[in-house]
């Protein structure tokens, strides 16, 4: 299942590369793309597992940098 | 610029400022007072960079220890620990100014680029019980009726109905002429009316329509990554921390083994932090690419992703599927060759002895006459399948058909060699001409051709199931030499597979189709190019890159803009990683002070930043 979602506020692009790299080695996360420039996260997720993953990516997020807010498009 | 860069410079003038004072304080002995001093040193750091001190206290609590923050405010107290107070506040002043000077710039450049792609439409005027409504454009279903105004964007695929226009379509095709239409013609979504009110009949809901399939491929097209964007990205994992542990190292191991000075180790340790972070390189790249995918997006070609764009730099050989690429795929009338009577005249003839026919041939001939019919002066017409058409035109009787039927009727007719199409005509058993029926080849194929020879494309192929007569005829018209004829779709896929195992050096392959029956020969090649399928979705599923009109030297300007941007993604690599180690030597070696160093991290993001805006720009033709 792939899923979009826009990370407002995105402006470290090393942030975007390591959140990219470490939201893929989450379990039931077969591939995990962010743009920077576009501000675009695209995963590609197992069924079923959406909502345990994006609490693991938000925390994830969060981290790397504070300020962006995620929302599903 | 955004409200928060704003503020944050406005907060960065009145902290320089105080810097500033500061300086002349310690200067010019109006002040005597060391700690006071300090304490405007202090005060004009923590307005300067309080923030970025505040992030990295925030980042160590949960564990991000190699962060940017963090570095700078180690760095920064550090120089304010070994007394280097104005180099302290100075460095972090630079690093904010180039911080926002970086952010502007990407701002600017997303912005940039998204106002070129913005095509999205807002609104639908629906009509409705003959009234006109304004809906979401995905509301409105097949079949309805929308209404379009000069200066609207239209904002679903469908018929025109009623009204003439000219349409602005150069947000599709990137072609500036505007485009004449009428009713009955079919409009695609994302062209801009500019100067009559239209009504169109949708055929597609908004999701299938042209604009979404293109918002969709544009948006998605920053995903796919190059090989040099996964490069900096994994060079940058190892680069920040392999940086920390020699700045430790450096701060360390001299003062401890050979007795060397504390103070000035540690500065040279400091240095090293500042020069830790990876930014130019993880941001210049990508940008260099996403400039690079918008600049070919404003020329009407669509790329999938930053690969495919770093891959068409590779190109080597380009293989052109015939019929729909580098000809038109609809028949025209090439030459008429009349027998002791005007060529009007036989062209008449011809166009009404085809009047009933619906034949790609029959209607290309009527095209070519481009009059008026009278269906009244036609008596009598009977149609001989395998032969030709016999009727009668004002009482006289027209035979038009082939050879065969020509000698069928002892009528002695001129024989025309070659691979075009022929059809003859004579009038009351009497031999009045032929006329050559031709697939048409594309008006820029020729200058397209030789264009991609000068790209530095080595090898051009041409697969084609027509006759191999034929297919040689249209090739030498365009300066292709390979060739391999009367292919059935199946033996596509193998050709190309052949051509493929060929290539030496890692030469990347071009398929260029039109995505009708080709889709198994697009995915299969290194790139796969529809061209002139526009609107068709196999075409846009199917195919790496999307030429929007039909022009067979957009492929050209497609290698050109790769090249762009992969030359200014070289110079970004080799700038930025040269310049950092250049610095990070001389600072070990202690020749660099902390300011060559911000220069190093945020000097070089910048000039970075602004090289890679040039991928954005035009090439030229």
């Amino acid at each position: 299942m792939k899923k979009t979602y826009k990370l407002e506020e995105l402006e470290c692009a090393n942030c975007a590369a390591k959140m990219e790299r470490k939201i893929g080695e989450l379990s039931g996360v077969n591939e995990c793309r962010i743009s920077f420039m576009t501000g675009k996260m695209i995963l590609d997720l197992e069924d079923g597992q959406e909502s345990e993953i994006m609490k693991e990516a938000k925390k994830i997020i969060k981290k790397l940098e504070p300020d962006v807010s995620v929302c599903e498009l | 610029m955004t409200k928060s860069m704003k503020k944050r410079m406005t907060r960065v003038s009145i902290g320089a400022l105080l810097f500033l004072l500061a300086i002349i304080a310690e200067n010019t002995q109006l002040m005597k007072n060391e700690n006071l001093i300090l304490g405007i040193f202090l005060v004009s750091y923590f307005i300067i960079g309080g923030d970025v001190v505040k992030r990295a206290v925030r980042n160590i609590g949960s564990g991000q220890v190699f962060d940017e923050n963090f570095l700078m405010t180690i760095a920064t107290v550090g120089a304010f620990l070994v007394s280097e107070y104005p180099e302290a506040v100075a460095v972090m002043l630079f690093y904010q100014v180039g911080e926002l000077f970086q952010d502007y710039a990407v701002h600017r450049s997303r912005k940039s680029i998204a106002d070129l792609m913005d095509i999205r439409p807002d609104y639908a005027n629906l009509i409705q019980n003959g009234e006109v409504v304004q809906k979401d454009p995905s509301e409105v279903t097949i079949g309805q009726t929308i209404m379009v105004r000069p200066g609207e964007r239209i904002p679903l695929d469908g018929v025109i109905t009623k009204g003439i226009t000219s349409l602005d379509t150069s947000a599709l095709t990137g072609e500036s002429l505007p485009r004449d239409v009428m009713a009955g013609a079919e409009v695609l979504s994302g062209c801009v009316n500019l100067t009559g009110a239209i009504e169109i009949q949708t055929t597609k809901e908004f999701g299938d329509s042209t604009v979404a399939k293109i918002l969709e491929l544009v948006e998605n097209a920053s995903s796919r990554k190059a090989q040099s964007e996964d490069f900096i990205t994994k060079f940058a994992r190892y680069y920040t921390p392999i940086v920390v542990i020699s700045a430790v190292l450096l701060a360390i191991l001299p003062p401890l083994v050979i007795g060397a000075d504390w103070a000035d180790w540690i500065y040279r340790a400091l240095t090293f932090l500042v020069i830790s972070c990876p930014c130019a390189l993880v941001i210049s790249v990508p940008l260099s690419f996403f400039g690079g995918l918008g600049g070919a997006g404003r020329s009407g070609i669509l790329i999938k992703g930053g690969n495919y764009l770093e891959a068409l730099s590779q190109a080597k050989t380009v293989v052109f599927d015939k019929t729909g690429t580098l000809t038109k795929g609809h028949f025209t009338v090439a030459k008429i060759v009349p027998e002791k009577i005007e060529a009007d005249q036989l062209l008449e003839m011809a166009s009404y002895a085809e009047y009933y026919s619906n034949h790609p041939i029959a209607i290309s001939i009527r095209e070519a006459y481009g009059r008026k019919m009278e269906e009244s002066r036609i008596s009598d017409a009977t149609e001989e399948a395998g032969y030709g058409v016999k009727i009668f035109l004002d009482g006289a009787e027209i035979l038009a058909g082939n050879s065969k039927m020509m000698a069928r009727a002892n009528i002695a007719y001129q024989k025309e060699p070659g691979a075009k199409t022929v059809i003859h005509v004579a009038k009351n058993g009497i031999y009045a001409g032929h006329i050559l029926i031709g697939d048409e080849i594309r008006e820029d194929a020729v200058e397209g051709i030789a264009r991609l020879k000068k790209s530095g494309i080595r090898r051009m192929v041409m697969l084609t199931g027509d006759r191999h007569t034929q297919a040689m005829e249209t090739a030498n018209r365009l300066g292709i030499t390979e060739v391999y004829s009367q292919l059935l779709p199946g033996d596509k896929v193998d050709k190309l597979e052949e051509i493929l195992k060929s290539e030496v050096n890692n030469g990347k392959v071009i398929f260029v189709g039109d995505g009708m029956n080709d889709a198994p020969v697009l995915a299969r090649a290194d790139i796969g190019v529809a061209m002139g399928g526009i609107g068709s979705d196999a075409a846009i599923e199917a195919a790496d890159m999307v030429i929007m009109n039909d022009s067979v030297s957009k492929l050209s300007t497609a290698i050109r803009i790769s090249s762009k941007t992969i030359g200014i993604v070289k110079q970004n690599i080799i700038f930025a990683i040269g310049i950092k180690i250049v610095v990070l030597l001389l600072a070990a070696a202690g020749f660099a002070s902390m300011w060559a160093a911000v220069f190093a991290d945020v000097g070089v993001a910048v000039i970075a930043i602004i090289n890679a805006m040039r991928a954005i720009g035009k090439v030229k033709d």
